[in-house]
């Protein structure tokens, strides 16, 4: 056993990471689902994260007072398990010396990396986990940076209205924070805007066959479907929607159309909508870092693949968290914190500004969601904007499967 | 029993696992210490009913969620004080295994294996669907239910010391029991339950008590954990993969001994550790397991004590 | 109404299939008083089997059948000599924890090549459209293969040799060795078919709905469901135990939320364990 320890304790030096003193740096700490069933949107967002350090560390690092930071990260892979999030976050924390942190991807994960962080009196950078409730515990140090999911299908919902205002919806959605928080909220919406709401049913997260709430979705006689949860039970209930003939007239579905895998589906993916926190089609004008069309194409160049909204919300999350430091001319927790109190910018992801009042403090106060929708265009299976009418580029389709039959 | 070194030896660990982390204020130390320290608890009692009286548990970590789930929900919607949430939540935990106890416990060898599966995984369907206790979303806990104890930071410790006592009792059980008229009812079920029984053992009786004592000190263990990571869902609390650990940790040590299974514990928890972060050996958390266990079972059944034993028989004596 | 005669149908074809996995984990116990704790692995390899054949050969899904059985009974026969054969005669626990322990090494080593990414085979088969209703095309022939082949088994258990003797060893392993029956390779046999089932399974399921490396836990207890429901030992039993295990969740389905559906089953389960020890539909203990 001696030999063991010895050996451990070899392993356990040489992997962490040597602090050298006269570089000046700041660790960034984060976990990434690089395995698990959440991989799929979580290498966006870490591209994002990554894009961002490569192009400030190219420019000089971060700006503190008079003296200039190099940014490095800290990673792990969480394999989308909540157990290892509290662990590889405590880790980052204690061992790795990690001064900021970064979210994982979900809403799920975020909540219980949210609590290590809290517990340690450490800043986190939300752009992954959308659902309200961690911000509801009077939490000081994490700040969401994309739209909270009470407002992800409002859009969907207003849309919906406008083209059929006597639409029958069945809601059907993944059992999790994430995906009933929205779902939740958009019944109101849906309630007040006068439609109706004919089916409501949640499937356990690890579902993998939706044969039979197709089948009940047939049954309810709905026209209208808002619902889904992450990328491979999204992807599948459409699939499945499609080949059991459930001649929808609308569907919304949250994240899986987000991604341009989803293009695979075919004529399953025709006139499926999603909301989405960010388009490369949308047009705000940043007060700094860059523009929209600069950030689409370097983005491309850099990791052959479009960048979809997980990219450009981890993107600013390092922007943020930059401005936010260089603002208070501190590396100190609580001088970055009073910083992202008072943030109130626009980037090319959208309006920043953070809610402050104690019983909501952190959540995202000011950024909104788009609604895009898979429609044909050239021959080829492309997403448009379609949601609100100022960010639009291409006209509503409804009903959705008029093209297909 | 004051007398018998091995509860001295007992008493040393405990005190080691209490005093080192507070030397320097080595919060590193302590979460790892403090995974150690829960592995020892949920091993020692598996250990009761696999070691001591034959039967196989494979879902005791049905104990340790419930427990967390009915301590968490007691502080935050009862708005219960910690430690009455910890007890409460043990002693709801062993009625609660008495009563399975009662249904399955008729069950022999594989039965009441698979038994044991299915009571875990229903219990953690059943609480998917459960709303009040959040459904599978789970729980969320506010750092504000530590300020009684001066805030998250003082708490943490609280928490870390009480794990440390929680798995001094379970040693302390683990070795009064075997050293009682109880334990030898419990060591000859293991062996032959029929020929126990004809020998006037009070079989059923025993079996009862016996599972139903392995579940309250899980349970209380997992309202710690739970109340630490301030997050609890079904998926967490009912993940059949330390269910899994467990069983392999009691084997490695080697059943039926509480040295044993401390020893397998710390040392698989060293390993674990150091899996957590390897790139390329994160994966192979289980594969290690699995072969850990399938030489052990093959080749070496008494585990490490067996081999211990066998090479210095005067252990036995001293080495419960 | 018609909803509900459409579920309950759509669970009587995925029931059989089920029945057909199940099967093989009453063949081993029956044989030798063993319970195959790798057989959710066993059915994931059939899975991925199905995946990769038809990925890199292009094989219509429908003949990776023959391989997914033939590797199969290999695949037991090896499992046989690494985990069971030293623990037969030992106390049952030891035995579980064998199979159990491989059990881990296949999902641990299936999770480190292949992560926990959903894998999916497509498979057109026209389906039969009822009214609003569709069957796909593949659950009907799913399930009509499953029959074909536990059909297969039941014309081999009583009327080859080799089955004869397989019956013969798991009524009475001692007699059986009298008469001079090679027990150690039927024994070997056994797990064979029993893992060969498993795969076959495996590989049908494969084309009915997406899986995963972690899928096999599902379907292995589902697989404890209807074995204990039909008995131990019993492959007929077993059959309609996965009928009525698909009969079930076709009833359930309309009614209540899906994610009821798996606490029904396993309250049933540990249910019908303590009433009923040896399963519904048991009969003599061992009889095959």
């Amino acid at each position: 056993m001696k030999a063991f320890s010895a050996i451990l304790a070899i392993a356990t030096i040489t992997a962490s990471p040597v602090f050298a003193a006269d570089t000046n740096i700041i660790t960034i700490g984060f976990t990434a689902s690089r395995t698990g069933p959440l991989n799929v949107d979580s290498l966006g967002q870490e591209h994002g994260f990554e894009f961002w350090r490569d192009e400030v560390n190219g420019k000089g690092g971060i700006q503190v007072g008079d003296q200039h930071y190099q940014v490095k990260f800290v990673s792990y892979d969480d394999q989308s398990v909540g157990g290892r999030v509290q662990q590889l976050y405590t880790r980052l924390i204690n061992q790795d010396k990690a001064q900021f942190l970064f979210s994982p991807y979900s809403s799920g994960l975020t909540a219980a990396a949210a609590v290590i962080t809290e517990q340690n009196g450490k800043i986190m950078i939300d752009s992954g986990g959308a659902e309200e409730k961690p911000f509801e515990l009077g939490s000081k140090h994490i700040f969401m940076v994309i739209t909270s999911a009470g407002h992800y299908l409002s859009g969907a919902v207003e849309a919906l209205k406008e083209k059929n205002p006597h639409a029958r919806i069945a809601m059907v959605y993944s059992d999790d924070p994430f995906s009933k928080t929205v779902l939740a909220a958009a019944k109101e919406q849906a309630k007040q805007a006068g439609l109706d709401v004919v089916m409501d049913e949640s499937y356990g997260p690890s579902t993998t066959d939706f044969g039979p709430i197709v089948n009940k979705v047939i049954s309810s006689n709905a026209d209208a479907f808002l619902g889904g949860g992450h990328y491979s039970d999204g992807a599948t209930l459409a699939r499945q929607m499609y080949e059991q003939k459930a001649n929808l007239n609308w569907i919304s579905i949250l994240v899986a159309p987000a991604d341009d895998k989803f293009a695979q589906l075919g004529s399953a993916a025709l006139g499926v909508t999603v909301p989405s926190q960010w388009e490369p089609q949308v047009s705000y004008k940043p007060e700094f870092g860059p523009a929209t069309a600069d950030f689409v194409k370097n983005f491309e160049a850099k990791f052959h693949q479009k960048a979809d909204y997980h990219a450009a919300s981890g993107y600013t999350a390092g922007a943020i968290l930059q401005h936010a430091i260089e603002k208070a001319g501190s590396l100190d927790p609580e001088k970055v914190s009073q910083a992202l109190n008072d943030t109130d910018v626009t980037t090319f992801f959208g309006h920043i500004k953070f809610a402050t009042d104690p019983a909501h403090h952190g959540l995202q106060a000011a950024h909104e969601m788009v609604l895009a929708q898979w429609q044909q265009m050239n021959g080829q299976l492309g997403r448009q904007v379609v949601w609100p009418a100022a960010a639009r580029s291409a006209p509503i389709l409804y009903p959705i499967r008029e093209a297909s039959h | 029993m004051l007398r018998r070194p091995f509860f001295w030896i007992i008493t040393a660990v405990v005190a080691i696992f209490a005093i080192l982390p507070v030397l320097g204020n080595n919060v590193d130390l302590r979460e790892s210490l403090i995974i150690a320290a829960l592995y020892i608890t949920l091993a020692s009692n598996l250990n009761l009913m696999l070691g001591y009286a034959g039967y196989i548990n494979f879902g005791s970590i049905v104990f340790f969620g419930l427990g967390g789930y009915i301590c968490v929900w007691l502080v935050s919607a009862q708005r219960w004080p910690l430690d009455a949430s910890l007890l409460t939540a043990g002693a709801c935990v062993s009625i609660l295994a008495l009563v399975f106890g009662l249904g399955i416990l008729r069950l022999r060898g594989a039965f009441f294996a698979l038994a044991t599966i299915g009571i875990n995984e229903a219990v953690q369907a059943f609480v998917e669907n459960f709303g009040p206790w959040g459904g599978s979303s789970g729980i969320y806990l506010s750092q504000t239910i530590f300020d009684p104890l001066g805030g998250a930071a003082q708490a943490l410790w609280a928490i870390y010391f009480l794990m440390v006592l929680v798995m001094g009792l379970s040693l302390y059980l683990s070795y009064a029991i075997k050293a009682s008229k109880f334990g030898m009812g419990l060591l000859a079920i293991g062996q032959n339950e029929n020929v126990a029984a004809i020998l006037g053992v009070p079989t059923p009786l025993y079996k009862a008590l016996v599972y139903s004592a392995s579940a309250f000190l899980p349970a209380i263990a997992g309202g710690l954990y739970f109340l630490k990571s301030s997050f609890i869902q079904p998926s967490d609390a009912f993940d059949l993969t330390l269910s899994t650990e467990v069983i392999v940790i009691v084997m490695l040590g080697g059943q039926g001994t509480v040295t044993g299974v401390a020893l397998g514990a710390y040392l698989y928890e060293d390993l674990r550790g150091y899996l957590l972060t390897s790139e390329t050996f994160s994966h192979f958390q289980l594969v290690v397991a699995g072969v850990l266990l399938l030489l052990i079972v093959q080749f070496f059944p008494g585990g490490l004590m067996g081999f211990i034993y066998r090479q210095f028989p005067r252990t036995q004596k001293v080495l419960e | 109404m018609l909803g509900i005669l459409a579920s309950i149908i759509d669970g009587l074809l995925v029931g059989l299939v089920y029945g057909l996995g199940a099967m093989g984990l009453t063949l081993i116990w029956g044989v030798m008083d063993v319970i195959n704790l790798t057989h959710g692995a066993m059915m994931v390899a059939g899975m991925f089997a199905l995946y990769l054949l038809t990925d890199a050969f292009g094989l219509s899904p429908y003949a990776v059948l023959p391989p997914a059985l033939i590797g199969g009974f290999f695949a037991g026969i090896l499992l046989y000599w690494i985990a069971i054969h030293r623990m037969i005669g030992r106390p049952p626990l030891m035995s579980l924890l064998s199979t159990f322990s491989v059990n881990l090494v296949l999902i641990g080593i299936g999770t480190a090549v292949w992560g926990t990414a959903l894998f999916n085979v497509s498979v057109s088969v026209p389906g039969l459209s009822i009214g609003r209703y569709t069957f796909p095309g593949a659950h009907i022939l799913a399930a009509v293969l499953a029959a074909v082949i536990a059909w297969l088994l039941y014309l081999f258990l009583h009327h080859t040799r080799l089955g004869k003797a397989i019956r013969a060893v798991a009524n009475n392993r001692e007699a059986a060795e009298l008469v001079a029956i090679p027990t150690t390779r039927v024994l070997a046999v056994s797990v064979g078919i029993g893992v060969a089932l498993a795969a076959v399974s495996g590989a049908l399921i494969g084309t009915l709905f997406p899986f995963t490396v972690l899928s096999g836990d599902g379907y292995q207890l589902k697989g404890f469901v209807v074995t204990v429901l039909g008995g131990l030992g019993n492959p007929v039993g077993a059959l309609l135990g996965g009928l009525a295990l698909g009969l079930l969740e076709g009833l359930v389905a309309p009614f209540v939320p899906v994610s009821w559906t798996l606490v029904i089953e396993f309250t049933l389960f540990v249910l019908v364990l303590i009433a009923f020890p040896r399963g519904i539909f048991s009969s003599r203990r061992g009889a095959l």
